[in-house]
């Protein structure tokens, strides 16, 4: 009984103290900025296809992830990204630059522990369950589909 | 024209998927880690039932750029890799299609890491 209040307490506690963000500037930022940056993926794309016409769509789709990993996690280096994120919240997590923005923020904030135990440990706090639950599906996905064709 | 509402369809369906995460964020609280797997699968879902390849063909970087394009080359790859090699592909596909993407966050995060110091928050 004793705890039930204590843990009522504390919970009205903690929802007084989370920062209130308003939902439609928040959602429009998003909105924005997520656009842009798909936009910039896609303008990059293009110009790939443009320069090398010989490259298969799906090689085009892999360097254009790739471009724009370097480009996050370099924003990421010399502190851009995070202000970016301030402003775009779900904008700047959603795409891949999200991504590599969670691998590249932790390594490059855990460097003062050591390359083994600060980068290589803390490179994967957010990107590890993504990849944990990312590789499970896939396998889940390939043998369902497996099963399948035995038939 | 026609290039200009492609890039009109990739801006609006890119922006509606992040408006979306940003929406979770806000109704539940969530943080970005599960806002991450939870897009993923949504990718992998897609691919997986074969719906993705419609989606992808109009709306481009709007949905490949998102992290769901990521869980369905996850998806895309083992089906893939299963119907050339068998079980095996099973185990191999998802990550091989998507070796290219994790090795560049990792490699470029790492490089990053060395070459740059850490911003304090405020």
């Amino acid at each position: 009984m004793e705890d039930k209040k204590r843990n009522e307490q504390y919970n009205s506690y903690v929802k007084a103290k989370i920062p209130k963000t308003k939902p439609w500037p928040s959602l429009f930022n998003s909105f924005l900025v997520g656009g842009i940056i798909c936009l910039i993926g896609q303008g990059i794309n293009d110009l790939l296809m443009l320069a090398f016409p010989a490259m298969s769509q799906q090689s085009a789709w892999a360097y254009t992830l790739i471009i724009l990993i370097f480009i996050a996690s370099f924003l990421t280096g010399i502190g851009v990204y995070d202000q970016i994120g301030k402003f775009a919240g779900g904008g700047s997590i959603v795409p891949i630059t999200g991504f590599s923005n969670s691998i590249a923020s932790p390594s490059i904030e855990f460097k003062s522990e050591g390359i083994i135990y600060g980068i290589c440990v803390k490179m994967f706090t957010i990107a590890g369950p993504v990849i944990v639950f990312g590789t499970i599906s896939s396998i889940v996905v390939g043998l369902i589909y497996w099963i399948i064709s035995l038939f | 024209m026609e290039m200009f509402l492609d890039y009109l369809w990739v801006f609006l369906i890119g922006g509606t998927i992040c408006a979306i995460g940003e929406l979770l964020i806000i109704t539940t609280n969530i943080t970005s880690a599960r806002i991450l797997v939870t897009f993923v699968l949504v990718g992998v879902f897609l691919e997986a039932v074969g719906v993705y390849d419609y989606i992808s063909d109009f709306a481009k970087a709007g949905v490949n750029v998102p992290i769901i394009g990521f869980g369905a080359s996850l998806a895309r790859g083992a089906i893939g890799a299963v119907k050339t090699h068998g079980l095996l592909g099973a185990f191999t596909g998802g990550l091989t299609a998507t070796a290219g993407g994790i090795a560049a966050a990792v490699g470029f995060a790492f490089l990053f890491a060395l070459i740059f110091k850490s911003h304090t928050k405020k």
